[in-house]
């Protein structure tokens, strides 16, 4: 008899040090280019420093490399908990983390120095981009080979969105970057005009859909019951919901190019879907709350719980307003404003930096051996800053964009225009002043997150963490309905 | 109830199965959006009589993409009747059959540039780039003096050209051996320069402005 099997934590562990990394270094550099905005002396007429190059350096720092770090120890986390089974393949483990922080760093070196495809959320150049391809179908063999060897037959929901996430984005990434070389720094993608815009909008909005939707609601599924310590409130409606959500989320893509020369009828599809598209994205979030009733109470002495509630509010309102935001009249007014900064940032920093952090909140003393976060008071001041930073920027960026998306269209009664475009810039500049000051505060509390995890690590750094073994389930025929995720 | 969930139980209890099944879903939206257009486009093509960019306006050009203009930039003007106003005849899908990657964009921190061709003189687009507040004073443009001391290199222009006749771009054997002596002394401003002056009026197949005029709503 082989010696106990123990959860392999350390690969998990190394993501999470990096997510928190990472998500320091990708805040930084977009309360950077938000001040850069509001007072363009930040640029400093240098060119890796300045706005257009560094952006793409925030929009990855923070989605990629953070999101990424996160979702992938995450999910490693929870394959495991959830099929009482070690990681399958360590060292192709391994190699995913090491993999995939050379991809975050030569991407956030190479962007700003002008070495970019320049399509919007798939910037890094085409070298980069195979190295990408090659960690994630990495990524993917470990996840399935894991899926593969676990002791419970029934997969528990949270590995459907796990594998959907890691499905989705390895075939648009693949299909939205295919280029042809010029050089090591320069490729030409094949798809050009309208073809290069309906496929890059096809992946950048499911790059939402599957990179900070699916994976962050396969995180969602798992942490949330474990932190209300109840079952799910329908498993079933959990699955009906993952099956609508991914469907229709990839038809959704031409709802970012309404009103433009894209055929009409692709258009209207968009719009459709999108609508539709409520549905599964409020059931998700509806299933996710429902499952704190019972123990609301929790509310008041956890904050990791805090931080998956209002990361649940914001899910169910920033897709309510993406749905409202397709449909063309609407559009005609938001689009190319401020309001779709707001829209994207009540999902990110709302929804998705929020049920990361509760999650890792979560996970970080379990896998580092402790019984609880260093301190509770900082994870409590964590929550007060980023709510009041999320709010902060949401509602200066709403502003500014109503107020971009009227004028603009204001006509005189003799029909014409009644404002310079730069009359609009000079309205809402206050309102780029008051989005530095939030994300200031979300980033704070980032800090602050990273020292309560340096302090939880204590014995990690010191190496003195036991392995938690491998529960081994007595055989069971039939597990329906799904067990609940395991003790660990 | 109980006997449809026997075949669905299939799905939850076999990781290959659930892997084709959510394979198909995701597919299914891309191949009926992406599809037809990728189809049309390429029938459209040869009725064009729209010519690829001359050497430095590709220089431009790929500088615009390389500095990331398109993150305040868009070049597409809506088929709205206030965007027609403020920016000119609305964009169509022709204008922008040799962007690779395409430039539409998705945020206005700045206006719209697909019709800023010749709307302001070479020397004013020099003085805004290199210092965007000393022709307009509250703008929050950052500033690109260094496009002013970079020359455009002639081998790259040839090279990139190549690799876009590769990709069906009708570049003449002509056309790229000139291309070294088009660019040749001029700096990535000038290219740039180049490029935003023709946006709106080189782009635009021919006949094509004359008709978009009566269709403007």
């Amino acid at each position: 008899m082989p010696k106990t099997e123990t959860y392999n934590d350390q690969v998990v562990r190394l993501f999470l040090l990096a997510a928190a990394v990472w998500g320091i270094i990708g805040m930084s550099v977009g309360v950077w280019v938000a001040a850069e905005l509001a007072w363009p002396f930040w640029n400093f007429d240098v060119p890796f420093l300045t706005f257009s190059r560094l952006r793409p350096d925030h929009t990855f720092g923070v989605i990629f490399a953070f999101g990424g770090s996160a979702l992938m120890g995450t999910c490693y986390y929870v394959v495991q908990r959830t099929g009482h089974t070690r990681l399958a393949w360590p060292r192709v483990a391994n190699f995913t983390f090491w993999g995939w922080q050379l991809i975050c760093v030569l991407a956030m070196v190479t962007m700003p120095l002008g070495i970019t495809q320049s399509k919007e959320y798939a910037e890094p150049e085409w070298f980069i981009d195979i190295l990408i391809a090659v960690v994630w179908v990495a990524f993917g063999a470990v996840f399935f080979a894991t899926l593969a060897r676990r002791r419970i037959r029934h997969i528990y929901v949270a590995n459907w969105y796990y594998g959907a996430f890691i499905i989705a984005v390895g075939l648009l990434h693949i299909v939205n970057n295919i280029a042809v070389p010029v050089s090591l720094w320069k490729s030409y993608p094949v798809y050009s005009g309208v073809v290069d815009a309906m496929v890059q909008w096809w992946y950048g909005h499911n790059a939402v859909a599957f990179f900070l939707t699916a994976g962050f609601l396969g995180m969602m599924y798992y942490f949330v019951p474990r932190q209300a310590q109840q079952p799910l409130w329908s498993y079933r409606f959990s699955i009906v919901n993952f099956w609508a959500l991914i469907s229709i989320y990839m038809w959704a893509g031409s709802h970012h190019l309404i009103y433009t020369a894209l055929p009409d009828w692709v258009q209207s599809v968009g719009m459709a879907f999108s609508l539709v598209l409520l549905m599964p994205s409020w059931g998700s979030a509806a299933n996710g709350l429902l499952t704190f009733n019972g123990s609301w109470h929790k509310l008041k002495t956890d904050p990791a719980a805090k931080f998956m509630v209002i990361a649940l509010v914001f899910y169910a309102a920033s897709t309510f307003e993406g749905s409202m935001m397709a449909i063309k009249t609407v559009n005609a007014l938001s689009h190319y404003t401020d309001w779709t900064v707001a829209h994207v940032h009540s999902g990110s920093i709302g929804w998705v930096a929020m049920i990361t952090i509760g999650s890792l909140y979560a996970m970080a003393p379990r896998a580092l051996g402790r019984p609880a976060m260093h301190s509770t008071p900082a994870m409590e001041l964590h929550f007060w800053l980023h709510t009041i930073g999320v709010l902060l920027y949401v509602l200066a960026m709403w502003t500014a964009g109503v107020t971009e998306g009227l004028m603009w269209r204001a006509t005189n009664p003799d029909g014409s225009l009644t404002h310079a475009f730069i009359d609009s810039l000079i309205t809402i500049r206050p309102m780029y002043t008051v989005r530095w000051l939030g994300g200031m505060f979300v980033l704070a509390g980032m800090v602050v997150m990273a020292w309560n995890l340096w302090h939880t690590a204590a014995h990690a750094r010191a190496k003195l963490i036991t392995p938690i073994p491998v529960p081994i389930p007595e055989p069971e025929a039939d597990q329906s309905p799904a067990p609940l995720p395991a003790m660990g | 109830m109980a006997g449809g969930y026997k075949y669905f139980e299939a799905i939850e209890k076999r990781a290959l199965l659930l892997g084709v099944f959510t394979a198909i879903m995701v597919s299914l939206g891309g191949l009926a959006e992406i599809t037809p257009i990728f189809m049309a486009a390429h029938a459209v093509k040869p009725t064009l009589g729209l010519k690829p960019y001359d050497p430095l306006r590709l220089a431009g050009k790929d500088i615009y993409v390389r500095e990331g203009c398109y993150l305040c930039h868009t070049q597409m003007v809506r088929a709205l009747r206030a965007e027609t106003q403020r920016y000119g005849a609305f964009s169509t899908a022709e204008e922008s059959v040799y962007d690779r990657p395409h430039q539409w964009g998705s945020k206005r921190t700045g206006p719209d540039l697909a019709r800023v061709g010749g709307k302001y003189s070479d020397e004013w687009q020099r003085r805004h780039l290199l210092d965007p507040r000393s022709v307009v004073p509250e703008s929050n443009m950052p500033s690109y003096p260094w496009l002013s001391q970079a020359l455009v290199d002639g081998a790259d222009i040839q090279a990139r050209m190549r690799t876009l006749r590769l990709l069906g771009d009708p570049y003449s054997d002509a056309d790229i051996e000139g291309a070294a002596a088009a660019v040749g002394g001029h700096t990535e401003m000038e290219a740039l320069i180049a490029y935003l002056q023709g946006l709106g009026i080189a782009n635009e197949p021919a006949g094509v402005s004359a008709n978009k005029q009566e269709g403007t709503p």
